[in-house]
C-alpha cells in the first residue's frame, strides 16, 4: 500500500508551480485535475445563473396572473434556464468534474491520454457558455423557443436564436472531446493487473457514458447546423412552407437528446455505486450486474426517442414500439436500484454526509423513474403530456438524480480534492434543508400536472393555486440549502481540518494517493494483483 | 499492491492517438449520419424531383473531383510508407502533391457552385423558392449543405496535412513517431470517403 511518507517530497496539485503564475498556471495546465476545478467553478457559476432564473419562474407562478415578469420574459426565462442547466450543467457534470479529477486516479494512470484535448475541451465549453450568454445580451430578445429549439418557431422566432444554437454546438464538441478522452484513457491506460471486470464502477459508468456522447452527440450537432442554416438562408429541410418536415426535427433532436438522459444519469450511477459500499463497508452486491445494466441502459437508451413524441404524430407501431422499449430500459435502472439495497443489507453503515445524499437519491431516482413509466405508456401519456407533471418527472430524475449524486460525490471526494474534511454538523444541515425543499417543490408538480396545469405558461386557472404556493415555498427551501452547503464547502476547502489519506476507509485507488493528489498522482504506478480489487472490504 | 517502474515514455502511446483519431473519425461519420438520413427521407418523398434536379448538376466535374480526391488519397497514403522508408525529401513533396490536389478540389468547386450562383440557384434564392417545386429546394438546399460541410472539411484537412508537413520538415515527425502524419492520413481518407458517397447521392443517381 501506498504511503504518505513516500510521497511527502511531491507537491500537490493545487500548490504546484509550473511555467506561468496566478490565474494562467490554471487555464493553460493540462493537469486533469486543474481541469476537473475549472470546470466545476465555471460550472459553479452558470449553475448560480440557472438556479437564479429558477427562483424567478417560480416566484412568477406564486399566484395566477402576472406577477414579476410579462409572458415573453416568461419564456425567455425558460428557455435560458433549460439551455444553462441542460447543457452547462447537468450533461458535463458529473464526468467533467470528477471524471476528470477522479478517473485517472482510480484506474491507476498519471493523467488522461490526451491532456491538451481535456484542456481543449474546457475552452470549448466556456466558448460556448459565453456565446449562450451574448444572446441574452445582445441582439433583439432572447430566446424563447424552450431548450428544444423546436421547428419551425426556432428558425420564425425574431429573438437571437443563432448565438444560443451555435453554443449548444460548441458545448456538444466539448462534451465529445471528453467522451473520446475518457474512452482512450479507460482502454490504454488502466494500471497493470487492472482488467476490465476489476475497474472501479464510475470508470464504468463513464465509459458508457462516454460512448454515448461520442454517438449521439454529433447527431444534435448536425441537426443544431441544419436550423441554424434555416434561420440564415431557407435550406427548407424543417420548414413544412418549403417541403420540410418540422417533426423530422423532433426526431432528429430526441435521437441525441434521449440518449443525452443517460449521458448526464449514467455517472451519477456510478458515483452512487462508489459511495455505497464505502459507507457500508461491503463489497457491491452484483458488481457484475451492474456493469451490464450501465452498458445495457446506454445501448436501450437509443431506441426510446421517440417517448418525447407520441402527441406529435407518429404511427401506431411506432408509438406501441417505443413505449415497449421505454418499459425496457426502466429494467437495467431497476438492477442498479436492487443492488445498492442488496450491498446496504447487512453492511456496517456510517451515515456520513455522501450517504445521505446516496440513500435520497435512491429515493428520488426511484420516484423520478416510476413516473417516467406513467408518461412512457401510451394512454397516460396523452393526458399528462406536456403539463406540469412532465417538469416534475424530469425535475425528479435530472436534478434529483443528477443534482443528489453530484453533492453526494463532491461531500465523498471533498476531502481528496482539497486536503480537508468539511464541516459535517452543517453538511447534513444543509442535506436536510436542500432535500424538504426539494420534494416540496416539485412534488406538487405531479399534482398540479395531473389536474391539467400546462407547462411553459406563466399563468394558471385559480384551482391551481395553492400547489404553486407550495411548490415556491420549497424553492425557498431548497435555495436555503443550497447556500448552507455551498458556502460550508468553500469555508472548509480553506479552514477545514487537515484530512487523511483514506477518512472514509474505501478501497479504490484514489484513496491511496495523498490528500490532496501529488502532480502526477502516483510516484509508480500501481500494479493490481490476484487478489485486489475496488471493494475488498 | 506492489509497484513496478514504469520505463517507457509516459506522455506518447501511438496506439492512444490512432485509437483517438478512430474515434473521432466515427462521430464524424455520424454528423455527416444525420445529413444522410435527411437525404435519404426527402428522396423517398420527392424521387421525381430529386430526378430531374440531379440532371442540373455537373457530372464531369464532379467525376473530375472524384479522382483528384482518389489521387489525394493515394498521395497521401504513399507519403506514410515514404515516412516509414526515413525518405524525408519524398515524403514533403508528396504531401505537397496533396496539398495541391486538395486546392484543384476547391476551386473546381468554386467554379461548380459559381455556375449555380450565376443561373440564380443557391439556398434560398428567389428563382428557387419562386419558380420551382418544394423537391427540388430541398434538393439544392441539400446539396449546398452537404457538399459545403464537405469542403468545410477538405479545408479542415488541408490545414491539418499542412500542420503534418511542417513538423516532417522540422523533424519532430519521423518514422518512430508517425502518428501525426497517419492520423492526418485517416482524416484525409475520411474527407475523401464522404464524397465518394456524396458524388453518386447527387450526380449519378438517375
Amino acid at each position: 500500500m501506498q504511503t504518505a511518507t513516500q510521497l511527502e517530497h511531491e507537491v500537490n496539485y493545487l500548490d504546484y508551480k509550473g511555467k506561468y503564475k496566478g490565474i494562467f498556471a490554471w487555464i493553460f495546465s493540462t493537469d486533469h485535475k486543474r481541469i476537473a476545478l475549472l470546470y466545476m467553478y465555471s460550472m459553479l457559476t452558470m449553475f448560480v445563473v440557472g438556479v437564479a432564473l429558477g427562483l424567478a419562474m417560480k416566484l412568477e407562478l406564486i399566484a395566477p396572473g402576472k406577477t414579476i415578469m410579462d409572458p415573453q420574459t416568461y419564456n425567455a426565462v425558460f428557455t435560458v434556464h433549460g439551455v444553462i442547466m441542460i447543457f452547462m450543467i447537468v450533461i458535463p457534470g458529473l464526468p467533467a468534474v470528477f471524471g476528470n479529477f477522479m478517473l485517472p486516479i482510480m484506474i491507476g494512470a498519471k493523467d488522461v491520454a490526451f491532456p491538451k484535448i481535456n484542456l481543449l475541451s474546457w475552452y470549448f465549453y466556456v466558448a460556448g457558455a459565453l456565446l449562450v450568454i451574448s444572446s441574452v445580451l445582445f441582439g433583439n430578445g432572447t430566446p424563447d423557443t424552450g431548450w428544444t429549439f423546436y421547428a419551425p418557431y426556432s428558425f420564425k422566432s425574431g429573438t437571437n436564436l443563432l448565438p444560443a444554437i451555435f453554443g449548444a454546438f460548441v458545448l456538444g464538441f466539448s462534451s465529445i472531446l471528453t467522451g473520446l478522452n475518457f474512452i482512450v484513457t479507460i482502454h490504454r491506460m488502466r494500471a497493470p493487473g487492472m482488467t476490465w471486470f476489476k475497474m472501479p464502477l464510475f470508470p464504468w459508468s463513464l465509459y458508457g457514458t462516454a460512448w454515448i456522447q461520442l454517438l449521439a452527440t454529433p447527431v444534435i450537432g448536425i441537426t443544431l447546423v441544419l436550423v441554424a442554416l434555416e434561420r440564415i438562408f431557407n435550406i427548407g429541410v424543417f420548414d413544412p412552407a418549403l417541403g420540410g418536415d418540422p417533426i423530422l426535427y423532433q426526431h432528429l433532436f430526441w435521437i441525441y437528446s434521449h440518449p443525452a438522459v443517460y449521458v448526464m444519469i449514467l455517472p451519477a450511477m456510478g458515483a452512487i455505486s462508489e459511495i455505497i459500499p464505502t459507507f457500508s463497508q461491503k463489497h457491491i452486491f452484483g458488481y457484475r450486474a451492474i456493469i451490464v445494466s450501465t452498458l445495457a441502459i446506454a445501448f436501450v437508451g437509443y431506441f426510446v426517442w421517440g417517448h418525447h413524441m407520441f402527441t406529435s404524430g407518429m404511427s401506431g407501431t411506432a408509438q406501441y414500439t417505443f413505449s415497449i422499449l421505454t418499459f425496457i430500459v426502466a429494467i437495467p435502472s431497476a438492477i442498479k436500484v436492487f443492488n445498492w439495497i442488496s450491498t446496504m443489507h447487512k453492511g456496517s453503515i456510517n451515515p456520513e454526509a455522501p450517504f445521505l445524499w446516496a440513500v435520497t437519491f435512491i429515493f428520488v431516482f426511484m420516484i423520478g423513474g416510476f413516473s417516467g413509466l406513467v408518461l412512457g405508456a401510451l394512454a397516460t401519456n396523452v393526458h399528462v403530456h406536456d403539463t406540469a407533471f412532465v417538469v416534475a418527472h424530469f425535475h425528479f430524475i435530472v436534478f434529483g438524480g443528477v443534482g443528489f449524486a453530484f453533492f453526494g460525490a463532491i461531500h465523498y471526494w471533498f476531502p481528496k480534492m482539497f486536503g480537508r474534511m468539511y464541516d459535517k454538523v452543517w453538511a447534513k444541515v444543509g442535506w436536510a434543508f436542500f432535500t424538504v425543499g426539494f420534494l416540496t417543490l416539485y412534488s406538487p408538480m405531479f399534482y398540479l400536472g395531473m389536474m391539467g396545469m400546462p407547462r411553459r405558461y406563466y399563468d394558471y386557472l385559480p384551482e391551481f393555486h395553492a400547489g404553486n404556493i407550495l411548490s415556491t415555498l420549497g424553492s425557498w427551501v431548497m435555495t436555503f440549502g443550497l447556500l448552507i452547503i455551498v458556502i460550508n464547502l468553500f469555508r472548509s476547502a480553506k479552514n477545514g481540518a487537515i484530512a487523511s489519506i483514506n477518512p472514509w476507509n474505501s478501497k479504490t485507488l484514489e484513496w491511496t494517493v495523498p490528500s490532496p493528489p501529488p502532480l502526477e498522482n502516483f510516484d509508480e504506478i500501481p500494479v493490481y494483483g490476484e487478489k485486489d480489487g475496488p471493494y475488498e472490504y | 499492491m506492489e509497484h513496478v517502474a514504469q520505463h517507457s515514455d509516459p506522455h506518447y502511446d501511438q496506439e492512444a492517438s490512432k485509437l483517438g483519431m478512430w474515434l473521432f473519425i466515427f462521430t464524424e461519420l455520424l454528423l455527416f449520419g444525420g445529413l444522410f438520413i435527411v437525404y435519404a427521407i426527402y428522396r423517398f418523398l420527392n424521387p421525381e424531383a430529386f430526378q430531374m434536379a440531379g440532371h442540373e448538376l455537373n457530372i464531369t466535374i464532379g467525376a473530375i473531383n472524384t479522382i483528384i480526391l482518389l489521387v489525394s488519397s493515394m498521395t497521401i497514403a504513399m507519403s506514410t510508407s515514404a515516412l516509414q522508408k526515413k525518405n524525408k525529401g519524398l515524403t514533403v513533396l508528396l504531401l505537397e502533391i496533396t496539398i495541391m490536389l486538395a486546392l484543384i478540389f476547391l476551386i473546381n468547386k468554386y467554379f461548380e457552385w459559381g455556375v449555380k450562383f450565376d443561373h440564380g440557384i443557391w439556398p434560398g434564392s428567389e428563382h428557387l423558392l419562386n419558380d420551382m417545386g418544394h423537391g427540388e429546394v430541398l434538393f439544392f438546399g441539400l446539396y449546398f449543405v452537404m457538399t459545403g460541410l464537405h469542403a468545410l472539411h477538405i479545408v479542415i484537412g488541408m490545414i491539418i496535412i499542412i500542420v503534418a508537413l511542417n513538423k516532417v520538415q522540422k523533424g519532430t515527425v519521423h518514422a518512430d513517431r508517425p502518428s501525426l502524419l497517419e492520423n492526418a492520413g485517416l482524416y484525409w481518407h475520411l474527407v475523401d470517403l464522404i464524397w465518394i458517397f456524396l458524388f453518386p447521392l447527387f450526380y449519378l443517381i438517375h
